[in-house]
């Protein structure tokens, strides 16, 4: 009895470390919540609003793969313009630094609030949560977890939905603001 | 045992999925919002020697800290907007800090996309204008800022319409002008503006109206100049057709193209043939060649 128990302990600790290690390794998709449009002027069907959140979580993804490698190539799949230059340019202060950072998106809350007469720009609202891991010369020196509204200006390419605009909104005009 | 598993199960969950929660910023003094490209101070209340990283994906910076200095960011050294976490890490401690850097106040340039680039004339809400709005440093400007668009067509006439941004853009649907012509969109917020052609081109023929006159064994068709619906001359190049029957079975049909706003052609004189002329999906006259002098 006491070493099947014993068993039973063991079991449930391995399975501990490795939902702990899926957890810190960023196995979990984040969670997405899409709000019902607003805004207009233009008719968004389902396909393209479909299309722009997924391009949009990609570029999410596209963003921590570049400032966790520091490798700005990677920003090429879902960034243009503006957004493309901003991102790169911390990437490049990253490499001069030492600094590495992690951004693991968890949740995002998703509105598009503008889809523009002639269809090639759509805006979107996005309330995500998400944690920041700063690394320096290899040795994280802090993970926080963070609360931020985003505005994303999206426009389309050949293949997809790149992002142009991508820049916090500031808490004066979110009302809202809850780092942890 | 099995509670100690559950325990220990427990603990690691919530070290694997807990933060680090550092001491609320106490000593670390920053600004809840700052303008993008101004200068500002973070008072630190560091009891050693410490790193401050300002952190975010807009941008990044990392300084040495004395024990108990402040750190001077200077004009220009954070531009971009954007949500940043401010990190003070010394030998045994972690402090943080959240802080705004918002887009300057004042409109540096305007993106403008106006479409189409051309359309007919008198079309209600043919032409839409978008304007985003960004400060000296490319943020977008997220407080709302007013924003006129203006359409001056050839003959000179003027649509003024006024929006307010919101998250940024405005945007605007205004009519074509009676008027071909090129007419300039141009699109002003604050000192900054924005132009843009569109060439407002005639719509379809209104009405067609052909003469014929007799040349010999030939009937030599021309048409009045063709406009449309608002007096503009139709394009150069529209076709027109002239179509001969005989009896009810047709003859001859030629496809012409407006010269100078007219269209000319000639055919067999062939006597009780009637020739009828269309363009688009407007018919002109007919007319019966018995009747013609």
């Amino acid at each position: 009895m006491k070493a099947s128990l014993r068993v039973l302990g063991n079991f449930l600790l391995l399975a501990g470390c490795i939902l702990a290690t899926l957890i810190l390794t960023g196995f979990q998709e984040p969670a997405v919540q899409v709000d019902p449009d607003s805004g207009g002027p233009r008719n968004l069907e389902a396909q393209t609003r479909a299309a722009v959140v997924r391009d949009y979580l990609q570029a999410w993804k596209s963003m921590n793969g570049a400032l966790q490698e520091n490798r700005a190539d990677l920003l090429d799949a879902s960034f243009v313009g503006i957004a493309k230059e901003k991102l790169t340019d911390t990437v490049r202060e990253q490499q001069a630094l030492g600094l590495k950072t992690n951004y693991r998106d968890l949740s995002h809350n998703l509105k598009i609030v503008f889809y523009s007469p002639e269809g090639l720009s759509v805006q979107l609202l996005d309330t995500v949560q998400y944690e920041v891991q700063v690394i320096d010369h290899d040795r994280v020196q802090a993970t926080q977890h963070l609360s931020t509204r985003y505005v994303a200006v999206l426009t389309p390419t050949e293949v997809r939905w790149k992002v142009r605009v991508f820049q916090a909104q500031p808490e004066s005009l979110t009302g809202q603001r809850s780092g942890q | 045992m099995k509670p100690r598993a559950i325990l220990l199960l427990t603990t690691l969950l919530i070290a694997g999925t807990a933060s680090l929660h550092a001491a609320d910023a106490t000593g670390l003094g920053v600004p809840k919002s700052v303008e993008a490209g101004s200068a500002f101070t973070i008072t630190t209340g560091a009891a050693s020697k410490a790193v401050l990283y300002i952190v975010s994906p807009a941008q990044i910076l990392r300084r040495d800290v004395e024990p108990g200095a402040s750190v001077l960011i200077d004009a220009g050294d954070i531009h971009n907007a954007g949500h940043y976490l401010a990190l003070l890490v010394g030998p045994s401690s972690t402090e943080k800090a959240e802080f705004d850097v918002v887009a300057a106040g004042q409109t540096a340039s305007v993106s403008f996309l106006a479409k189409p680039s051309r359309l007919p004339v008198n079309l209600p809400e043919g032409i839409s204008g978008v304007a985003y709005v960004f400060d000296a440093y490319q943020n977008l400007v997220l407080n709302p800022a007013p924003v006129s668009f203006q359409l001056s067509d050839a003959g000179g006439a003027t649509q003024t319409r006024s929006a307010a941004t919101r998250n940024g853009v405005a945007w605007v649907k205004m009519n074509s002008a009676p008027k071909a012509g090129a007419a300039q969109f141009q699109v002003s917020a604050g000192s900054v503006a924005n132009k843009r052609v569109v060439q407002q081109v005639p719509g379809d023929p209104c009405n067609l109206k052909m003469t014929a006159r007799r040349s010999g064994q030939r009937v030599v068709l021309e048409t009045e100049p063709v406009r449309d619906c608002s007096g503009n001359a139709v394009s150069d190049g529209t076709i027109v057709t002239f179509t001969q029957t005989y009896q009810g079975r047709s003859e001859a049909t030629v496809d012409v193209p407006l010269k100078r706003d007219v269209a000319r052609t000639e055919l067999p004189a062939r006597e009780g043939s009637v020739i009828s002329v269309a363009t688009g999906v407007v018919m002109g006259n007919e007319i019966r060649l018995g009747d013609v002098r």
